[in-house]
């Protein structure tokens, strides 16, 4: 595939350069305007990731030595596994600068610049092949989604973005010691030549679990999940959406990038274990969401449990699991997201997240209900809607793997259609306070919720195109797994002399 | 003799510098330039004078004074520092009109001292080139009129000082009675196992206490924090960079002989993570930014041994480059402390706040300084932390490398706190100074900036460079 750029580097790139242009330009509206048009180029910059073959090769390959001392590269690529997770960035991007049009007032500039950085790092993380490279965006991205939060949050908002902060970063800092452990051992930081390489056992469970826990806490899985609620609830809408349909799926995408190829026997090894977190995160993120008076904390406590699905498909090691957590990822992200714009649509309403003070809305707004009913709907996986693809094939995934699993998911499934009952049945039809003042949707609105709702809908009737992106590289990842989970060299030692250690080989 | 004076024009330059400081100190009151206007040119074209003399090699004076890539690399550095220190403390409020030459003439001389350090290969000379780098401190530190604070600093720094210098004097007696020789060279072919030469190792790890005191490293950190309180924020600039160049020379170059898996290694290892840990866990309670960055920089000192006791040549110059990545950063932070507290006052973290709305420039350079030192990506912290973690992986200390990873976790909070202070924080003090604004001030802020930014992306070059020293060590 040749085009005349370098379709990933622009889409890196180009945010960062409107971010600096942005700095030029004054005038609030304008501000705003000028964000959304280069978020809308950046889409457009990215039209020729639809020449993508349906296969399970990287694809738009960009290899160039960044510092060659320590054999650093500037490797960019996509495959089944991060492509939609690209498309998703950037449709979401948009979006959130359309759902906080209005809501964001103060430091209206910094706040786009911030938006436009993160959309540069979040496109760097999932299309980065060098270890280290992915290390400096997933990392680069911290800075200004701690800033979103810290400056544009809610009143306690010191605390949860120090608390974001610490976490995410706490979380990282053994990925970065399991990083060059793989560049000492296997002599290479690029993903593709060490997807190929197979190592010791004893090094695997180490590096495994250096990895599983930043990507455990990004995820967030059930004990290390106290940052989220705290930060969805403090962040503005944009940073809420930003954090739950992009984020968080760093966290699975680094498991499915990171421990199943590089690590697959110690992967198998510690399956049960995560298979058991993920089935508690189902359960205590439904369970906790049904006693939330407070909607945003209520729908980041079903972010848990949902992400708790795509965690447990990926550690089924099975077609349907890891296909339905990778449906899931992207799900997730359209209804989640969809979910926290509608949160921030009825806050600049209300001025509360507290469900008592947004009762009633049904009749006043009615354009609003059906947007929070659809994604209700979708959350919990109703038929017709694309949260139903994606639990299914976990739910298949789940029987093929164990009955008990599968059984434990059923109540699972159930709380989150309970949850969102309790919260939209309340907002629908309980006793309006001051709801019968408030204007229904306007036309921006409807634009940023009519995206996602279209896709509830698209992925939910006709996966089909879907599946034809995935299924080449899922079945690679597994086919790559089971051929090499019991192929590890026992006998070898784990910490060899590597010769790359002393440069001798380098060059 | 093989004497050319060609070979060590930056000593040189720097001399004559010193020279004409030392007259214009004696000068009459009216007659004289003022200091501030002209040193810092001088520094300037001493930066020309190193660069010119980068590739100089040679071993001069009887074989005590060596010309290779790692002293010439240091060399460079120093003069880079010295120029932005001298510039920094050209604005200095808290310093007497009539004192501004004798400050600089220090100020060379500490230079100079740290110059001749990186060059010295026998242990006598270390040791006086040591002494002279020091003792022109100890003045500068209590000159902050109508302070006691700097006073009560500069009398720790000079009891510290004194007591680590001759536990180094004491080391070295041990180390000649041990192998019978003060050569680096010679040092570096005998044995340093604790089974063969138990006194020699003793007296070494004596004399490394005077390194390591120049290094504020566990435990002879104590200074740190006193000494960076109590003195100006500009002479604290000094303190808190180019002496700790001349550490992290001589460290290297005798970690050359300090293969892993030795008794001496292991203690420095220990000292390492000590140092770090303490450093960060004692950083994260400090309300004044210049005592946090002190701390801060005992648990830097830890991080640089992480390189050293690697042993080999990729260590090295990892130690050499995070050296120079940490001053960076270093000059960076203190630029702005320098600048915010515009009458020369101690900055607190409350002193940051709203930052962001009175200086954005500074408030970002603020963020980026921070960020470094923390070691995120994209800044030379973040680069300098890869290449020290890639270099001593899997030679022997790998917990220590665990230990440092974690390290970082701690760090982030007291770093971030300058960040949150800068730009969430909007209740500024009453009755404070407001931060200095010019063009100075802001081009300044910006310039180490973008090198702290381009050298996170390159870093490649300057690396080269450090690798080339590094390897020369090894023949």
């Amino acid at each position: 595939m040749d085009f005349a750029y370098p379709v990933l580097s622009s889409l890196i790139v180009f945010p960062l350069v409107a971010a600096l242009g942005l700095l030029l330009v004054r005038g609030d509206a304008l501000v705003r305007k000028v964000t959304m048009v280069a978020l809308i180029i950046e889409i457009v910059l990215a039209l020729p990731l639809t020449a993508y073959h349906f296969n399970a090769d990287f694809q738009f390959v960009e290899r160039l030595s960044w510092v060659p001392q320590w054999g650093l590269e500037y490797h960019l690529a996509v495959d089944g596994i991060s492509i939609l997770m690209v498309w998703l960035t950037l449709f979401t991007m948009p979006l959130a600068v359309l759902c906080s049009w209005t809501g964001i007032s103060k430091r209206l500039k910094e706040f786009h610049v911030c938006l436009l950085i993160m959309t540069a790092a979040c496109i760097g993380v999932f299309t980065a092949m060098d270890l280290v490279l992915f290390y400096v965006f997933w990392e680069a991205m911290l800075i200004p989604m701690y800033l979103l939060i810290a400056v544009w949050g809610g009143d306690d908002r010191r605390y949860a973005s120090i608390k974001f902060f610490l976490y995410t970063l706490t979380g990282s800092t053994l990925l970065l010691v399991a990083i060059v452990a793989f560049r000492i051992a296997g002599g290479t930081f690029s993903i593709p030549d060490l997807m190929t390489q197979t190592f010791g056992f004893r090094f695997q469970c180490l590096c495994f679990l250096a990895m599983a826990l930043a990507f455990a806490i990004k995820v967030p899985m059930f004990p290390f999940h106290t940052w989220l609620p705290a930060a969805h609830v403090q962040a503005p809408a944009a940073g809420s959406v930003i954090l739950a349909a992009i984020l968080l799926k760093m966290g699975t995408y680094g498991f499915l990038r990171f421990c199943l190829p590089l690590t697959p026997a110690a992967a198998e090894y510690f399956a049960p274990m995560m298979i058991a977190v993920s089935v508690a995160s189902i359960l205590y993120g439904g369970v906790v969401a049904l006693g939330q008076t407070d909607i945003k904390k209520l729908v980041a406590y079903s972010s848990v449990g949902h992400m708790g699905f795509v965690t447990l498909g990926i550690f089924l090691f099975n077609q349907r699991g890891v296909e339905g957590a990778l449906f899931q990822m992207l799900n997730h992200g359209v209804i989640t997201g969809g979910l926290f714009m509608m949160i921030g649509t009825v806050y600049e309403r209300s001025h509360s997240r507290d469900i008592q003070k947004n009762l009633g809305l049904g009749k006043y707004m009615p354009a609003f209900m059906f947007f929070w009913g659809l994604f209700s709907l979708a959350s919990f996986g109703f038929p017709g809607t694309n949260g139903f693809v994606g639990e299914i094939l976990v739910f298949v995934g789940a029987f093929n793997h164990s009955l008990l699993v599968g059984a434990l998911l059923v109540p699972g499934a159930l709380l989150s259609a309970a949850y969102m009952f309790r919260v939209g049945l309340k907002m629908a039809w309980g006793q309006p306070s001051s709801a019968k003042s408030w204007s229904d949707l306007c036309l921006r609105e409807w634009l940023f919720l009519a995206g996602p709702a279209v896709m509830v809908f698209y992925i939910g009737l006709a996966p089909g195109l879907f599946f034809q992106m995935i299924t080449p590289s899922v079945d690679k990842l597994l086919a790559d797994y089971d051929t090499r989970r019991g192929a590890v060299v026992d006998a070898a030692p784990v910490q060899t002399p590597a010769p790359a250690a002393t440069g001798t080989e380098k060059n | 003799m093989n004497f050319n004076p060609a070979l060590i024009v930056p000593e040189l330059f720097q001399f004559i510098l010193i020279l004409a400081l030392f007259a214009a100190s004696v000068a009459s009151g009216e007659k004289r330039v003022r200091a501030e206007r002209w040193v810092p040119i001088a520094a300037a074209a001493g930066v020309v004078a190193a660069l010119a003399s980068h590739s100089a090699t040679g071993l001069l004076f009887s074989g005590v004074y060596k010309l290779d890539g790692m002293s010439q690399f240091f060399k460079v550095v120093i003069a880079v520092c010295f120029l932005v220190t001298t510039l920094n403390a050209s604005r200095q409020p808290t310093l007497d009109k009539d004192r501004r030459a004798d400050y600089y003439l220090f100020l060379a001389l500490s230079a100079w001292g740290l110059m001749l350090l990186s060059s010295t290969v026998e242990l006598f000379s270390v040791y006086l080139a040591l002494e002279l780098s020091s003792y022109s401190l100890y003045t500068v530190i209590a000159l902050r009129s109508k302070d006691k604070g700097a006073a009560e600093a500069g009398i720790k720094y000079i009891l510290f000082g004194a007591v680590a210098t001759a536990l180094a004097l004491f080391g070295l007696s041990y180390v000649l009675a041990g192998q019978h020789t003060t050569y680096i060279a010679e040092l570096t072919t005998k044995s340093w196992h604790w089974a063969d030469a138990p006194v020699a190792v003793v007296g070494l790890t004596l004399f490394l206490g005077g390194m390591f005191y120049k290094l504020a490293l566990f435990p002879f950190h104590f200074w740190c924090p006193d000494v960076y309180q109590g003195t100006s924020n500009e002479t604290a600039t000094f303190v808190a960079t180019l002496p700790k160049l001349g550490a992290v020379v001589v460290l290297v170059r005798l970690s050359a002989f300090l293969t892993p898996g030795l008794e001496i290694t292991t203690v420095l290892a220990w000292l390492g993570a000590i140092s770090m840990t303490l450093g960060n866990l004692c950083a994260l309670a400090q309300r004044d930014v210049k005592r946090m960055l002190g701390f801060s920089s005992v648990a830097h000192a830890g991080y640089v041994m992480v390189g050293l006791v690697s042993g080999t040549a990729e260590g090295m110059a990892a130690a050499a480059f995070y050296a120079l990545a940490y001053v960076a950063m270093n000059l960076l932070a203190f630029w702005v402390v320098s600048r915010v507290a515009s009458d020369g006052r101690n900055l607190e973290l409350d002193d940051l706040n709203g930052l962001y709305r009175r200086a954005p420039a500074l408030a970002f350079a603020m963020a980026v300084g921070a960020f470094a030192l923390v070691g995120l990506p994209p800044t030379v912290g973040f680069m300098g932390k890869l290449f020290l973690i890639t270099a001593a992986w899997n030679h022997g200390y790998n917990w220590l490398v665990v230990v440092l990873a974690v390290n970082s976790a701690f760090a982030i909070y007291y770093y971030l706190s300058l960040v949150r202070h800068a730009y969430t924080e909007d209740a500024a003090p009453e009755g404070r100074s407001a931060p200095d604004t010019s063009v100075f001030s802001l081009v300044g802020a910006g310039v180490l900036s973008v090198i702290v930014l381009v050298l996170g992306f390159v870093p490649g070059p300057v690396f080269d460079v450090a690798v080339a020293a590094g390897r020369g060590l090894f023949h």
